[in-house]
Protein backbone atom coordinates (compact mmCIF):
# COMPACT_ATOMS: atom_id res chain seq x y z
CA UNK A 1 0.00 0.00 0.00
CA UNK A 2 0.92 3.74 -0.31
CA UNK A 3 2.14 5.08 3.03
CA UNK A 4 2.11 8.12 4.03
CA UNK A 5 1.72 10.72 7.18
CA UNK A 6 0.53 14.47 8.09
CA UNK A 7 2.32 17.89 7.30
CA UNK A 8 3.08 19.40 10.61
CA UNK A 9 -0.11 21.93 11.64
CA UNK A 10 2.06 25.35 11.38
CA UNK A 11 2.78 24.10 7.53
CA UNK A 12 -1.11 22.79 7.19
CA UNK A 13 -2.16 26.60 8.68
CA UNK A 14 0.32 28.44 6.14
CA UNK A 15 -1.17 27.00 3.40
CA UNK A 16 -4.44 27.36 3.98
CA UNK A 17 -3.93 31.03 5.62
CA UNK A 18 -6.28 32.62 2.59
CA UNK A 19 -8.86 30.28 3.22
CA UNK A 20 -12.37 30.58 5.62
CA UNK A 21 -14.47 27.41 4.28
CA UNK A 22 -12.29 24.70 3.58
CA UNK A 23 -13.26 21.11 2.27
CA UNK A 24 -11.11 18.00 4.19
CA UNK A 25 -11.36 15.19 2.18
CA UNK A 26 -9.56 12.08 3.78
CA UNK A 27 -9.10 8.87 1.73
CA UNK A 28 -10.48 5.71 2.51
CA UNK A 29 -8.02 3.48 0.96
CA UNK A 30 -4.74 3.57 1.53
CA UNK A 31 -3.66 6.46 3.67
CA UNK A 32 -7.13 5.08 6.33
CA UNK A 33 -4.55 1.94 6.70
CA UNK A 34 -1.72 3.66 7.19
CA UNK A 35 -3.69 5.89 10.02
CA UNK A 36 -2.99 9.17 8.20
CA UNK A 37 -4.95 10.24 6.16
CA UNK A 38 -8.62 8.64 7.30
CA UNK A 39 -11.80 9.71 9.15
CA UNK A 40 -10.02 9.66 12.39
CA UNK A 41 -6.90 11.34 11.14
CA UNK A 42 -9.08 14.21 9.15
CA UNK A 43 -11.09 14.81 12.35
CA UNK A 44 -7.85 14.82 14.43
CA UNK A 45 -6.68 17.28 12.19
CA UNK A 46 -9.66 19.42 11.80
CA UNK A 47 -9.98 20.36 15.54
CA UNK A 48 -6.06 21.18 15.36
CA UNK A 49 -6.37 23.44 12.70
CA UNK A 50 -9.71 25.09 13.62
CA UNK A 51 -7.75 25.72 16.98
CA UNK A 52 -5.07 27.45 15.50
CA UNK A 53 -6.91 29.47 13.39
CA UNK A 54 -9.30 30.77 16.51
CA UNK A 55 -6.03 31.66 18.79
CA UNK A 56 -4.77 33.46 15.59
CA UNK A 57 -8.22 35.79 15.48
CA UNK A 58 -8.83 34.16 11.75
CA UNK A 59 -11.57 31.36 12.30
CA UNK A 60 -11.36 28.82 9.73
CA UNK A 61 -14.41 26.84 8.92
CA UNK A 62 -14.17 23.27 7.82
CA UNK A 63 -16.58 20.48 5.80
CA UNK A 64 -15.22 17.10 6.59
CA UNK A 65 -15.89 14.16 4.18
CA UNK A 66 -13.64 10.76 3.23
CA UNK A 67 -14.77 9.32 -0.15
CA UNK A 68 -13.75 5.35 -0.57
CA UNK A 69 -10.97 6.19 -3.22
CA UNK A 70 -9.33 9.94 -4.20
CA UNK A 71 -7.65 8.41 -7.02
CA UNK A 72 -10.27 7.30 -9.38
CA UNK A 73 -12.93 9.97 -10.91
CA UNK A 74 -16.01 7.38 -9.91
CA UNK A 75 -15.80 7.98 -6.77
CA UNK A 76 -14.47 11.59 -6.58
CA UNK A 77 -18.03 12.85 -8.32
CA UNK A 78 -20.00 11.71 -4.75
CA UNK A 79 -17.80 15.06 -2.83
CA UNK A 80 -18.74 17.19 -6.35
CA UNK A 81 -21.48 19.31 -4.06
CA UNK A 82 -19.26 19.71 -0.96
CA UNK A 83 -16.30 21.05 -3.17
CA UNK A 84 -18.74 23.42 -4.52
CA UNK A 85 -20.00 24.55 -0.98
CA UNK A 86 -16.24 25.27 -0.22
CA UNK A 87 -13.43 27.87 -1.22
CA UNK A 88 -10.75 24.95 -1.17
CA UNK A 89 -9.55 21.24 -0.44
CA UNK A 90 -7.18 19.59 1.98
CA UNK A 91 -6.11 16.54 0.35
CA UNK A 92 -5.80 13.37 2.87
CA UNK A 93 -4.82 11.68 0.19
CA UNK A 94 -1.80 10.03 -1.43
CA UNK A 95 -0.06 12.25 -4.33
CA UNK A 96 -2.34 10.81 -7.04
CA UNK A 97 -5.43 11.56 -4.89
CA UNK A 98 -5.00 14.88 -4.68
CA UNK A 99 -3.75 15.39 -7.99
CA UNK A 100 -7.19 13.36 -9.02
CA UNK A 101 -8.98 16.28 -7.41
CA UNK A 102 -6.85 19.11 -8.86
CA UNK A 103 -7.38 17.58 -12.35
CA UNK A 104 -11.34 17.02 -11.62
CA UNK A 105 -11.98 20.74 -9.78
CA UNK A 106 -10.04 22.70 -12.18
CA UNK A 107 -10.87 26.11 -10.60
CA UNK A 108 -10.78 24.64 -6.93
CA UNK A 109 -7.30 25.25 -4.97
CA UNK A 110 -6.17 21.98 -3.66
CA UNK A 111 -3.59 21.40 -1.21
CA UNK A 112 -2.40 18.20 0.19
CA UNK A 113 -2.23 17.44 3.61
CA UNK A 114 0.23 14.48 3.72
CA UNK A 115 3.46 14.04 3.25
CA UNK A 116 3.30 10.65 0.32
CA UNK A 117 6.21 8.34 0.99
CA UNK A 118 6.88 5.06 0.32
CA UNK A 119 5.00 1.77 -1.20
CA UNK A 120 5.28 -0.35 2.07
CA UNK A 121 4.01 -2.88 4.59
CA UNK A 122 2.59 -3.28 7.49
CA UNK A 123 5.20 -4.69 9.99
CA UNK A 124 3.37 -4.68 13.03
CA UNK A 125 1.03 -2.46 14.71
CA UNK A 126 1.84 1.16 13.68
CA UNK A 127 4.92 0.19 11.99
CA UNK A 128 5.86 0.31 8.24
CA UNK A 129 8.39 -0.32 6.14
CA UNK A 130 9.37 0.41 2.41
CA UNK A 131 9.24 -2.84 -0.05
CA UNK A 132 8.92 -0.97 -3.21
CA UNK A 133 10.45 1.68 -5.51
CA UNK A 134 8.20 1.39 -8.21
CA UNK A 135 11.36 0.79 -11.14
CA UNK A 136 9.28 -0.48 -13.30
CA UNK A 137 11.89 -3.69 -14.34
CA UNK A 138 11.03 -6.10 -11.26
CA UNK A 139 14.60 -8.17 -10.47
CA UNK A 140 12.48 -9.75 -7.65
CA UNK A 141 12.37 -13.42 -8.85
CA UNK A 142 16.05 -13.24 -9.08
CA UNK A 143 16.85 -12.00 -5.35
CA UNK A 144 14.66 -14.95 -3.29
CA UNK A 145 11.54 -12.47 -3.68
CA UNK A 146 13.77 -9.37 -1.13
CA UNK A 147 14.67 -5.89 -3.32
CA UNK A 148 17.95 -4.70 -3.36
CA UNK A 149 17.12 -1.93 -5.07
CA UNK A 150 14.39 -1.00 -2.52
CA UNK A 151 16.37 -2.49 0.23
CA UNK A 152 19.46 -1.99 0.04
CA UNK A 153 21.08 1.88 1.18
CA UNK A 154 23.63 1.61 -2.30
CA UNK A 155 20.72 0.02 -4.43
CA UNK A 156 23.40 -2.94 -5.10
CA UNK A 157 22.54 -5.57 -7.57
CA UNK A 158 26.15 -7.40 -6.93
CA UNK A 159 26.16 -7.24 -3.27
CA UNK A 160 26.46 -7.21 -0.46
CA UNK A 161 28.89 -3.71 -0.08
CA UNK A 162 30.62 -5.49 3.16
CA UNK A 163 29.71 -2.47 5.07
CA UNK A 164 26.62 -4.44 7.16
CA UNK A 165 27.38 -4.68 10.72
CA UNK A 166 25.95 -7.98 12.54
CA UNK A 167 23.05 -8.20 9.91
CA UNK A 168 22.53 -4.45 10.06
CA UNK A 169 23.28 -1.96 6.91
CA UNK A 170 25.72 0.87 7.46
CA UNK A 171 23.95 3.98 6.23
CA UNK A 172 21.60 6.01 8.09
CA UNK A 173 19.28 3.61 10.38
CA UNK A 174 21.56 1.19 12.78
CA UNK A 175 18.07 -0.66 12.87
CA UNK A 176 17.76 -1.54 9.14
CA UNK A 177 18.90 -5.63 8.29
CA UNK A 178 21.35 -5.83 5.67
CA UNK A 179 19.12 -6.36 2.54
CA UNK A 180 21.91 -8.79 1.25
CA UNK A 181 21.75 -10.57 4.43
CA UNK A 182 18.50 -11.25 4.02
CA UNK A 183 18.94 -11.72 -0.02
CA UNK A 184 21.38 -14.68 1.14
CA UNK A 185 19.68 -16.16 3.53
CA UNK A 186 16.56 -16.77 1.47
CA UNK A 187 18.07 -18.16 -1.27
CA UNK A 188 20.05 -20.72 1.04
CA UNK A 189 16.55 -21.92 2.52
CA UNK A 190 14.74 -22.05 -0.97
CA UNK A 191 18.02 -23.59 -2.50
CA UNK A 192 18.30 -20.97 -5.31
CA UNK A 193 21.86 -19.83 -4.15
CA UNK A 194 23.32 -20.09 -7.27
CA UNK A 195 21.68 -17.03 -8.47
CA UNK A 196 24.64 -15.67 -7.17
CA UNK A 197 26.89 -16.38 -9.37
CA UNK A 198 25.35 -14.36 -11.95
CA UNK A 199 27.05 -10.93 -12.39
CA UNK A 200 23.78 -8.35 -12.96
CA UNK A 201 24.49 -5.42 -15.37
CA UNK A 202 24.45 -2.02 -14.51
CA UNK A 203 20.22 -1.78 -14.13
CA UNK A 204 17.97 0.11 -17.11
CA UNK A 205 16.45 2.53 -14.80
CA UNK A 206 14.65 3.75 -18.10
CA UNK A 207 11.31 2.19 -17.20
CA UNK A 208 11.52 4.04 -13.32
CA UNK A 209 10.26 7.85 -13.49
CA UNK A 210 13.76 9.22 -14.20
CA UNK A 211 12.27 9.50 -17.96
CA UNK A 212 9.77 11.25 -17.02
CA UNK A 213 5.61 10.20 -15.49
CA UNK A 214 4.88 7.29 -16.81
CA UNK A 215 1.92 5.60 -18.28
CA UNK A 216 0.46 2.73 -18.76
CA UNK A 217 -2.44 1.66 -21.80
CA UNK A 218 -4.20 -1.59 -22.13
CA UNK A 219 -6.28 -1.66 -25.46
CA UNK A 220 -7.75 -4.82 -24.79
CA UNK A 221 -9.22 -3.39 -21.93
CA UNK A 222 -10.52 0.23 -23.30
CA UNK A 223 -13.47 0.24 -24.14
CA UNK B 1 -12.17 45.52 18.92
CA UNK B 2 -11.91 48.52 21.39
CA UNK B 3 -15.80 48.64 21.85
CA UNK B 4 -15.29 45.11 23.18
CA UNK B 5 -12.80 46.96 26.04
CA UNK B 6 -14.50 49.82 26.80
CA UNK B 7 -16.45 47.75 29.61
CA UNK B 8 -13.60 45.34 30.59
CA UNK B 9 -15.34 42.14 32.50
CA UNK B 10 -13.87 41.19 35.96
CA UNK B 11 -10.88 38.95 36.12
CA UNK B 12 -11.30 35.43 36.09
CA UNK B 13 -12.01 33.89 39.57
CA UNK B 14 -11.09 30.16 40.53
CA UNK B 15 -14.36 29.12 39.65
CA UNK B 16 -13.98 30.36 36.14
CA UNK B 17 -10.88 27.47 35.33
CA UNK B 18 -12.65 24.78 34.33
CA UNK B 19 -11.03 21.10 34.17
CA UNK B 20 -11.98 17.82 32.84
CA UNK B 21 -10.83 14.67 34.53
CA UNK B 22 -11.48 11.68 32.51
CA UNK B 23 -11.49 8.72 35.37
CA UNK B 24 -10.69 4.89 34.87
CA UNK B 25 -13.57 2.89 36.46
CA UNK B 26 -11.19 0.68 38.16
CA UNK B 27 -8.86 3.11 39.57
CA UNK B 28 -9.09 6.78 39.15
CA UNK B 29 -12.60 6.75 39.67
CA UNK B 30 -13.28 5.03 42.62
CA UNK B 31 -10.40 7.29 44.16
CA UNK B 32 -12.59 10.33 43.47
CA UNK B 33 -15.52 8.09 45.22
CA UNK B 34 -13.25 7.45 48.23
CA UNK B 35 -12.54 11.27 48.38
CA UNK B 36 -16.14 12.19 48.80
CA UNK B 37 -16.90 9.63 50.90
CA UNK B 38 -13.82 10.91 53.47
CA UNK B 39 -15.31 14.18 52.76
CA UNK B 40 -12.09 15.49 51.42
CA UNK B 41 -12.05 18.94 49.88
CA UNK B 42 -10.88 19.42 46.42
CA UNK B 43 -11.37 21.85 43.80
CA UNK B 44 -14.65 22.35 42.35
CA UNK B 45 -13.32 23.16 38.85
CA UNK B 46 -12.92 19.68 38.09
CA UNK B 47 -15.51 17.76 36.20
CA UNK B 48 -15.19 13.93 36.04
CA UNK B 49 -16.15 11.81 33.52
CA UNK B 50 -16.51 7.96 33.50
CA UNK B 51 -14.54 5.95 31.44
CA UNK B 52 -14.55 2.25 31.70
CA UNK B 53 -10.48 2.35 30.91
CA UNK B 54 -8.03 5.82 30.22
CA UNK B 55 -7.73 2.64 26.80
CA UNK B 56 -10.96 3.82 25.90
CA UNK B 57 -10.79 7.48 25.67
CA UNK B 58 -11.06 8.94 22.31
CA UNK B 59 -7.87 11.40 20.88
CA UNK B 60 -10.55 13.41 18.84
CA UNK B 61 -12.68 14.04 23.04
CA UNK B 62 -10.01 15.39 24.14
CA UNK B 63 -9.43 17.28 21.31
CA UNK B 64 -13.05 18.59 21.83
CA UNK B 65 -12.96 19.53 25.41
CA UNK B 66 -10.23 21.95 24.47
CA UNK B 67 -12.28 23.35 21.39
CA UNK B 68 -14.80 24.06 23.95
CA UNK B 69 -12.91 26.05 25.96
CA UNK B 70 -11.79 23.72 28.95
CA UNK B 71 -8.41 24.86 30.57
CA UNK B 72 -7.44 21.70 31.44
CA UNK B 73 -7.37 17.98 30.98
CA UNK B 74 -6.64 15.37 33.45
CA UNK B 75 -6.54 11.69 32.65
CA UNK B 76 -6.14 9.50 35.68
CA UNK B 77 -6.11 5.89 35.34
CA UNK B 78 -4.55 2.91 36.94
CA UNK B 79 -0.75 2.24 38.47
CA UNK B 80 1.21 1.20 35.14
CA UNK B 81 1.19 -2.60 35.40
CA UNK B 82 -1.93 -2.41 36.84
CA UNK B 83 -4.51 -1.68 33.74
CA UNK B 84 -7.53 -3.88 34.44
CA UNK B 85 -7.53 -4.74 30.48
CA UNK B 86 -3.46 -5.15 31.00
CA UNK B 87 -2.39 -2.46 28.78
CA UNK B 88 -4.93 0.30 28.26
CA UNK B 89 -3.52 2.71 30.46
CA UNK B 90 -0.51 2.55 28.68
CA UNK B 91 -1.85 2.60 25.31
CA UNK B 92 -3.46 5.74 26.71
CA UNK B 93 0.31 7.43 27.62
CA UNK B 94 1.36 7.13 24.35
CA UNK B 95 -1.93 8.36 23.25
CA UNK B 96 -2.01 11.53 25.41
CA UNK B 97 1.96 12.19 24.50
CA UNK B 98 1.17 12.35 20.89
CA UNK B 99 -1.74 15.11 21.79
CA UNK B 100 0.21 17.10 23.48
CA UNK B 101 2.68 17.20 20.86
CA UNK B 102 -0.39 18.18 18.76
CA UNK B 103 -1.19 20.64 21.68
CA UNK B 104 2.23 22.55 21.52
CA UNK B 105 1.48 22.58 17.06
CA UNK B 106 -1.26 23.83 17.71
CA UNK B 107 -0.15 26.97 20.19
CA UNK B 108 -2.17 26.23 23.04
CA UNK B 109 0.76 24.47 25.19
CA UNK B 110 1.43 20.55 26.05
CA UNK B 111 0.48 20.93 29.90
CA UNK B 112 -2.76 21.88 29.58
CA UNK B 113 -2.80 17.89 28.93
CA UNK B 114 -1.85 15.74 32.20
CA UNK B 115 -1.98 11.84 32.52
CA UNK B 116 -1.49 10.66 36.00
CA UNK B 117 -1.40 6.85 37.46
CA UNK B 118 -3.17 5.96 40.99
CA UNK B 119 -5.13 3.29 42.25
CA UNK B 120 -8.28 3.20 43.71
CA UNK B 121 -7.07 3.39 47.75
CA UNK B 122 -4.97 6.79 46.51
CA UNK B 123 -7.67 9.32 47.57
CA UNK B 124 -5.06 11.88 48.60
CA UNK B 125 -3.24 11.49 45.38
CA UNK B 126 -6.23 12.26 43.52
CA UNK B 127 -6.86 15.22 45.22
CA UNK B 128 -3.15 16.17 45.28
CA UNK B 129 -3.01 15.83 41.39
CA UNK B 130 -6.70 17.86 40.83
CA UNK B 131 -5.24 20.44 42.80
CA UNK B 132 -1.81 20.43 41.13
CA UNK B 133 -3.82 20.97 37.49
CA UNK B 134 -5.72 23.10 39.06
CA UNK B 135 -2.27 25.48 39.64
CA UNK B 136 -1.00 24.64 36.44
CA UNK B 137 -3.93 25.84 35.03
CA UNK B 138 -3.99 29.03 36.66
CA UNK B 139 -0.51 29.85 35.57
CA UNK B 140 -1.20 29.27 32.48
CA UNK B 141 -4.57 31.41 32.21
CA UNK B 142 -7.43 31.04 30.97
CA UNK B 143 -7.84 28.80 27.23
CA UNK B 144 -7.86 31.30 24.79
CA UNK B 145 -10.01 29.71 22.98
CA UNK B 146 -12.90 29.86 25.77
CA UNK B 147 -15.88 32.34 25.15
CA UNK B 148 -17.86 34.53 27.35
CA UNK B 149 -20.05 37.51 26.86
CA UNK B 150 -18.74 40.85 27.96
CA UNK B 151 -20.95 43.36 29.46
CA UNK B 152 -22.71 43.99 25.89
CA UNK B 153 -23.49 40.58 25.26
CA UNK B 154 -21.37 40.18 22.82
CA UNK B 155 -19.24 37.03 22.68
CA UNK B 156 -15.43 38.06 22.92
CA UNK B 157 -12.93 35.27 22.83
CA UNK B 158 -10.32 35.11 26.33
CA UNK B 159 -7.39 35.75 23.98
CA UNK B 160 -8.97 39.07 23.25
CA UNK B 161 -9.77 40.11 26.71
CA UNK B 162 -7.86 42.26 28.71
CA UNK B 163 -6.88 40.23 31.72
CA UNK B 164 -6.03 37.67 29.42
CA UNK B 165 -2.44 39.80 28.10
CA UNK B 166 -1.32 40.02 31.53
CA UNK B 167 -0.79 36.58 33.01
CA UNK B 168 -0.82 37.42 36.41
CA UNK B 169 -4.10 39.09 35.88
CA UNK B 170 -5.31 35.61 35.20
CA UNK B 171 -3.44 34.10 38.29
CA UNK B 172 -4.38 36.64 41.00
CA UNK B 173 -5.98 34.25 43.50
Amino acid sequence: MIVGSRKPIPELKRVLARHKKVLFAGCGTCVTVCLAGGEREVGITAYALRMARKLDGNPLEIEQVTIERQCENEFIQDVAAAVERNEAILSFACGAGVQALAERFPQKPVYAALNTQFLGILEEQAVWTEKCLGCGDCVLSDFGGVCPVTRCAKRMLNGPCGGSTEERCEVADPERPCAWQLIYKRLEAIGQLDNLERVYPAKDWRPSWHAGARKIVREEHRV
Amino acid sequence: MSDNHATPPPAPTDDDYKIIAFCCNFCAYAAADLAGARRMQYPANVRVVHLPCTGKLEMDAVLAAFERGIDGVLVAGCLEGGCHYLEGNLRAKRRLEAIRNLLDEIGLGRDRLLMVNLSAAMAPTFVERVQEMVATVKRLGPNPLRVTANARGVAVPAARRPEACTAKGATST
